[in-house]
């Protein structure tokens, strides 16, 4: 910049030194720098290595193909690795992040859709609700966390029967403090079909949204797009269900010695963690919400109005779209958030990544460096996917803009 | 601000290049302190615990005053660090304590490939299940199909899914990482049993809402030897703290006591001049003064009497010495000599 002012006579400044020269300073020091950092990273691994090897401290990753020999509590992850005691610190990794993502995954979708509601509520014109959600959200954003997680699972526990006095409500779902049992569905033969028929429903539905829209674009007509998706994705399949004789088999859970065995569980330790994370991370989305829907000018409702559109449709078709340019972003570390407190799972005993791997395996095995390191390149993935995915929504979302 | 960065990232650089290393002398540490650090449990009554007036007591607890009284001839010496199954060998081998005397089962494992040593034995433990008397169950063997409440990072944890594999039981584990919240997730009927080291039963149920409903089983499941720990590799810390523990037991042997000790100094019993320091340089050998020995069973006591004094008949845990006994008692305490 400054070394293409004249200042003084032309002559002068040709003949500056490089030692004076801005741009070679600024490659010098940023080569440096760079150097400087791989230096400061190799060293620490170095210095890792030596040390553990000096303290005699095992390392490498060669633990992960060993027995864990410890059980894990009956979720979705045990499911889906199948693990048993005999299975490896590897597969209980697994168990973990599979745990982990289920936490994650089910909280942002049901946070997003109470936040929204909260939101929307917070700005209602009936003095009730608008001040009944004030009130919500301002409690529970400013109580702690990992507090209301204890709180839940304690409260959760005290107040469910033991397995011999469970409740009932009815197909064979019943509730006490060992969890929610529910009917196990074993697929027969011919279930394949109907999997195939909701595949076909999906895709229906995607070519039909398209042939509507145009459609809409070039005569005007609507077509009930709604109701055919439901009939395509659900009605579809159940017919090609009923059709096939409903090949499909329910395995009951029943009262054996101390609890239920067999059907599906679902251990109190995940519905008090999901029902703490989705009711405090609902205040901060609701509070996004309530602020980009500010952020549009009453006039854009206005015009929408006076255009005779109706609230509904001006609340999907012109106040929504404009405002989640406003709201995705901040939604997005949200999402963020949410995923990385699930960690705070440890303190109530669901088996989640932080717990099982963080905790358990490495505490047995204690190879701390090796297990912190695959946490940490865990949790990054995970929030740089989530940014990613929601990056590229946020631009579908700006593009509409015209 | 831009000045300062590269100060600091040299500065970091050099940290990183200097990292501490392992073999530095915990003595000159503790002695340039004034005190030993010293890793305890969260609170188990009868190991390490602190009572009314706010202060650490416990079987545990006294393994360090043995230490410190050892080093600077005063067992008040000691700062004491809480922690957790999880953390507690973390903290050790970062150098956050200088011994980790918390209810810690030695295991070839441990003792190998944590780059840790472990000193000895102050208690001979097994692993336990506690249970509602209201389920009617008298013997572990009937536990199919129970849900399991325990700590996570313990040898518990490995020890029940053993013991339910090799007797073809079912079972649902689950696990906390504090000890508080396995007592209060037991209480509230989240599990069937209660899982841990004996010795730690009996001490959980005292903060049962009704100690009264719950019995411990039969079956003892396990070996759980439990003893201080040091970092591998200063070995005359090892050391220290090794001849701490086995100075109080000897103590015990030979009839020494905290009340009698002062006689005894001034008896003619070789073995015992030597324990007390009136014979030899054995206190020298290990870098403290000679009469380290009998500040200790002067101020802390011999076996004998921490473990009255702590987890025995008259204490609320009411626990009998069993295979804690002395070996000429038929026990297990045994240590050898002073010579
Ligand atoms: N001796 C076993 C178990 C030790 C353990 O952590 N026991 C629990 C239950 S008795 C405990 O000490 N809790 C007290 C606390 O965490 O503060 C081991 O070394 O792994």
């Amino acid at each position: 910049m400054a070394a293409q002012e004249p200042v003084g006579d032309g002559a002068e400044t040709a003949r500056v030194s490089l030692l004076y020269d801005p741009k070679v300073r600024a490659l010098v020091a940023q080569v440096a720098l760079i150097l400087l950092v791989i230096w400061l990273g190799y060293s620490m691994v170095n210095n890792t290595l030596v040390n553990l090897e000096k303290q005699s401290i095992a390392s490498g990753f060669g633990f992960l193909g060993t027995t864990a020999g410890f059980s894990i509590a009956p979720t979705l992850g045990t499911f889906i690795v199948d693990y048993a005691e005999e299975s490896s610190y590897g597969s209980a990794f697994y168990v973990g992040l599979f745990n982990t993502l289920l936490v994650a995954f089910i909280g942002i979708i049901l946070a997003t859709i109470w936040g929204f509601i909260l939101g929307v509520a917070r700005l209602s014109n009936n003095w009730v609700i608008a001040k009944l959600s004030t009130v919500y959200i301002e409690t529970l954003r400013n109580i702690p966390l990992l507090l209301q997680i204890f709180f839940w699972y304690f409260a959760v526990l005290r107040s469910l029967p033991n397995p011999r006095e469970s409740v009932e409500f009815g197909a064979n779902i019943v509730l006490n403090t060992r969890g929610l049992f529910m009917p196990r569905p074993l697929p027969e033969a011919g279930f394949g079909w109907v999997s195939i028929a909701i595949l076909i429903g999906l895709v229906g539905t995607f070519f039909m949204r398209r042939w509507a829209h145009q459609r809409q674009e070039s005569t005007g007509e609507q077509f009930p797009v709604f109701w055919t998706s439901v009939g395509l994705i659900v009605g579809f399949p159940i017919l090609v269900f009923l059709v096939l004789g409903m090949p499909l088999d329910w395995q009951i859970p029943e009262l054996r010695g101390f609890n239920f065995r067999g059907g599906m569980v679902i251990i109190p330790e995940f519905m008090s963690l999901l029902l703490a994370l989705v009711l405090y991370t609902a205040t901060f989305i609701a509070e996004i919400v309530r602020a980009g829907i500010l952020a549009v000018s009453h006039g854009q409702s206005e015009a929408a109005h006076a255009l005779g559109v109706r609230s509904g449709p001006t609340l999907r078709l012109v106040v929504i779209p404009q405002a989640l340019r406003v709201i995705i972003p901040p939604l997005t570390s949200q999402y963020l958030n949410l995923t990385k407190n699930s960690s705070l799972a440890v303190a109530i005993a669901y088996p989640d990544l932080v717990s099982v791997f963080a905790g358990t395996v490495l505490n047995q095995t204690g190879q701390a460096v090796e297990i912190l390191l695959i946490t940490l390149a865990v949790y990054l993935t995970i929030s740089i996917v989530t940014s990613v995915l929601m990056n590229w929504y946020n631009a579908k979302m700006s593009l509409v803009e015209r | 601000m831009k000045k300062i960065i590269l100060p600091v990232l040299f500065g970091m650089a050099a940290m990183g290049v200097s990292a501490p290393s392992a073999s530095a002398a915990t003595l000159d540490d503790v002695k340039a302190k004034g005190f030993v650090q010293c890793g305890v449990s969260q609170g188990l009554p009868g190991f390490s615990n602190t009572n009314d007036a706010g202060d650490w007591t416990g079987i545990d607890v006294d393994v360090c005053r043995a230490v410190a009284a050892a080093v600077f001839g005063d067992a008040s010496l000691v700062k004491y660090t809480p922690l957790s199954a999880k953390e507690r060998f973390t903290a050790l081998q970062s150098g956050e304590v200088d011994v980790l005397s918390r209810n810690t089962t030695w295991t070839m494992s441990r003792d190998t490939s944590l780059g840790l040593n472990f000193t000895g034995v102050n208690y001979y433990d097994g692993q336990g299940f506690m249970v509602r008397n209201s389920l009617g169950v008298t013997s572990a063997l009937q536990l199919d199909g129970a849900s399991i409440c325990t700590n996570t990072g313990t040898t518990t944890e490995l020890n029940v899914a053993d013991y339910f594999r090799a007797n073809n039981m079912d079972y649902e584990v689950v696990a906390f990482e504090k000890a508080d919240e396995v007592v209060q997730a037991y209480d509230s009927g989240r599990c069937d049993v209660y899982t841990t080291d004996a010795s730690g039963l009996y001490a959980q149920r005292l903060k049962l809402t009704n100690p009264g409903e719950h019995s411990v089983l039969p079956e003892i499941i396990s070996k759980e030897p439990l003893g201080p720990v040091v970092r591998h590799g200063d070995d005359q810390w090892l050391d220290i703290v090794k001849w701490s523990l086995n100075a109080m037991i000897n103590a015990e042997e030979m009839g020494v006591t905290s009340a009698n000790v002062d006689d005894m100094r001034n008896g003619d019993n070789p073995g015992i001049k030597r324990l007390l320091g009136t014979e030899g340089a054995f206190g020298e050998a290990i870098g403290v003064s000679n009469d380290w020995a009998y500040n200790i069973i002067k101020q802390v006591g011999n076996y004998g009497e921490i473990f009255e004094a702590n987890v025995g008949p008259d204490t609320e845990l009411g626990i009998s010495r069993g295979v804690n006994a002395l070996w000429t008692n038929g026990g297990l305490q045994y240590a050898p000599p002073i010579r």
